[in-house]
């Protein structure tokens, strides 16, 4: 099922080993960050930040040490691509890594792996071994001398904020896993106040592929905003789940139809901190410029109750939330009880509108990723589905 | 807890120290290891770990208590984990977890008397395809339904007695459709 694709970029039959990091190779650290530039990547994790700036920017930092971590800590709820990838194609990440350290000057690569992926760290193992005894890791890298690089893995602890790029590194470093103040970027002061990139698993892959074939190959997928293909983890009320390669830019009715999810009421894009489409915008496309995401697409057939689904995902933010800052620690167990109320038919109006004032309070005032767009799901769904969220009848 | 107990963990926990360096960066490995072996971090090992670290006790019980997999007291030798995450909800999840329970005489977030199962809740396993999920230990088993629950105990209760210990303590691995109620 992990094949099922079109326009296959990772998921292709024909990737030659080690091509990109031979091509990597023969150019300087600047034309390959010019070579991620031209092809318009951007970051895969769901936020889209451009791959390149990211990498000249850790490039061109002053640091004694540099540092590639690959973000593995794939926790959004629905997201289950770089299980994958990290199964099926870890040759491919590793690749990526060592070519992002190549462009920036990176000694070091750490992969953060969630800790629900423990069962992969063996089968990780067995493979950076193998690339150390095949020279595509350690102090020769190809054979050519001054480029040292080796790839460590670090587990994590079964905490969905770490996948905020700096409670990573909080977590890397032996701390609790708070995000910290962004600025300064771990680009500038990263991992031990080190230049550190961040990478989600796909983004490196695709840099293997880009090196490989080119940027006017990657660019002729997707859109002009969004090129390249997109990994899509498909769950829920459809015949066909699994992982999916498409071009940037598919709309979520031509995905449904590939995946079996005919009769959707409603498809969750971008797991819990994403977004609920109703079936009136199943024209909208799966792309940075309409609906940005990191590849999660939860269907949701006619008989779903979406007020259950809210609270499912707000029970998720209350316990993930990691309590640093107000808007997100209190607003998470605030739209919950709303959410109750609602059931229940308890919920005035009036207090449905200070909800959402909540929820805009936490986008705008939580101090990471997680609290700004957890209200997300809860607002998408109190607008698209009013039908079912008002005139309940009042439970004894 | 018996003294000699206590110095056999001290020097195991001086061995850990060594291997992943006297650092910070070393703590959650540290805690992690010492985790899968003992199901426990006694104020005894967090005291030590923080002296061989050169951090104050109270930052190693700090990060203890803020990570899920390290929080909980005292843990069972099989820590089953279903998900409850909303694509594991959809696929009846409610069902596995009412037999877990009774096949266990456990409710969510108890551990067993022998010491052997605890049960606990997961957010997303990220095996949303291939739901109900759950983990024993550092296990994966997908597709599970009342059947298999019965199967999966008595795996933990046979030879072995326990799955995953420690970190990437199965060796093989297939992702996906092959793996459906076994272990992947």
């Amino acid at each position: 099922m992990l094949t099922r694709t079109r326009n296959p970029i990772l998921f292709a039959a024909d990737i030659t080993p080690e091509a990109g990091l031979d091509k990597a190779m023969r150019l300087s650290p600047a034309e390959i960050v010019s070579e991620i530039e031209r092809a318009r990547l951007r970051g895969r994790g769901g936020a889209g930040f451009p791959t390149a700036l990211k990498w000249h920017l850790a490039r061109v930092a002053s640091g004694d040490r540099k540092f590639v971590v690959c973000n593995a800590d794939e926790g959004e709820p629905g997201t289950f691509k770089d299980r994958v990838l990290l199964s099926a194609y870890a040759d491919l990440v590793f690749e990526g890594m060592t070519i992002a350290a190549r462009a920036i000057g990176a000694t070091l690569g750490i992969v953060y792996l969630r800790g629900e992926y423990a069962y992969l760290l063996g089968h990780l193992d067995a493979i950076l071994a193998k690339r150390r005894a095949a020279n595509l890791l350690g102090p020769h890298i190809r054979g050519v001398g001054g480029f040292e690089f080796d790839v460590e893995i670090h587990m994590g602890a079964g905490a969905y904020v770490c996948g905020e790029e700096t409670a990573l590194i909080e977590s890397l470093e032996g701390h609790r896993g708070e995000p910290r103040n962004r600025p300064p970027f771990p680009v500038n002061t990263g991992f031990f106040d080190q230049p550190t990139i961040v990478n989600n698993v796909e983004t490196l892959a695709l840099a293997v592929r880009i090196l490989d074939r080119g940027a006017e190959w990657f660019t002729q997928y997707g859109t002009s905003a969004s090129t390249g293909s997109k990994l899509f983890s498909v769950s829920g009320d459809c015949a066909r789940p699994g992982v999916y390669e498409f071009p940037m830019g598919i709309t979520i009715a031509e995905l449904l139809d590939e995946v079996g999810g005919a009769g959707a009421k409603a498809v969750q894009v971008g797991g819990a901190s994403g977004h609920c489409v109703p079936a009136r915008q199943f024209e909208r496309a799966l792309a940075f410029e309409d609906i940005a995401t990191g590849g999660s697409v939860i269907v949701f057939g006619s008989h779903r109750n979406m007020l259950a689904v809210a609270h499912n995902f707000m029970t998720f933010f209350v316990e993930e939330s990691c309590g640093q800052c107000t808007p997100c620690r209190y607003g998470n167990v605030a739209l919950r009880e709303g959410i109750e109320m609602l059931q229940r038919g308890t919920c005035s109006m009036r207090h449905l509108a200070d909800l959402r004032g909540l929820g805009e309070t936490m986008r705008l005032a939580s101090k990471c990723g997680l609290g700004q767009s957890s209200p997300n799901a809860f607002l998408s769904i109190i607008e698209h589905f009013q039908d079912e969220v008002l005139g309940r009848a009042r439970q004894a | 807890m018996l003294e000699q107990e206590q110095e056999r963990l001290g020097e195991e926990i001086v061995a850990l120290a060594d291997r992943h360096g006297r650092r910070r960066s070393a703590l959650l490995p540290i805690l992690q290891a010492i985790h899968a072996k003992y199901h426990h971090i006694s104020d005894f090992a967090m005291q030590e770990v923080s002296s061989l670290l050169a951090i104050h006790p109270v930052e190693v019980y700090s990060v203890c208590t803020f990570y899920a997999f390290l929080r909980k007291g005292r843990e069972g030798k099989n820590v089953i984990r279903l998900c409850r995450t909303i694509s594991c909800d959809m696929l009846d999840k409610d069902k596995v977890a009412r037999q877990l329970e009774n096949d266990l005489g456990l409710r969510f977030g108890e551990t067993s008397k022998d010491g052997r199962f605890t049960l606990e809740w997961a957010n997303c396993l990220g095996q949303c395809d291939l739901g109900p999920a759950l983990l024993v230990n550092d296990q994966v088993f997908t597709r599970v339904d009342c059947g298999k629950v019965h199967e999966i105990l008595e795996g933990c209760r046979g030879a072995f007695g326990v799955y995953g210990a420690g970190h990437g303590g199965h060796g093989t691995h297939k992702d996906a459709h092959a793996t459906e109620g076994t272990p992947c």
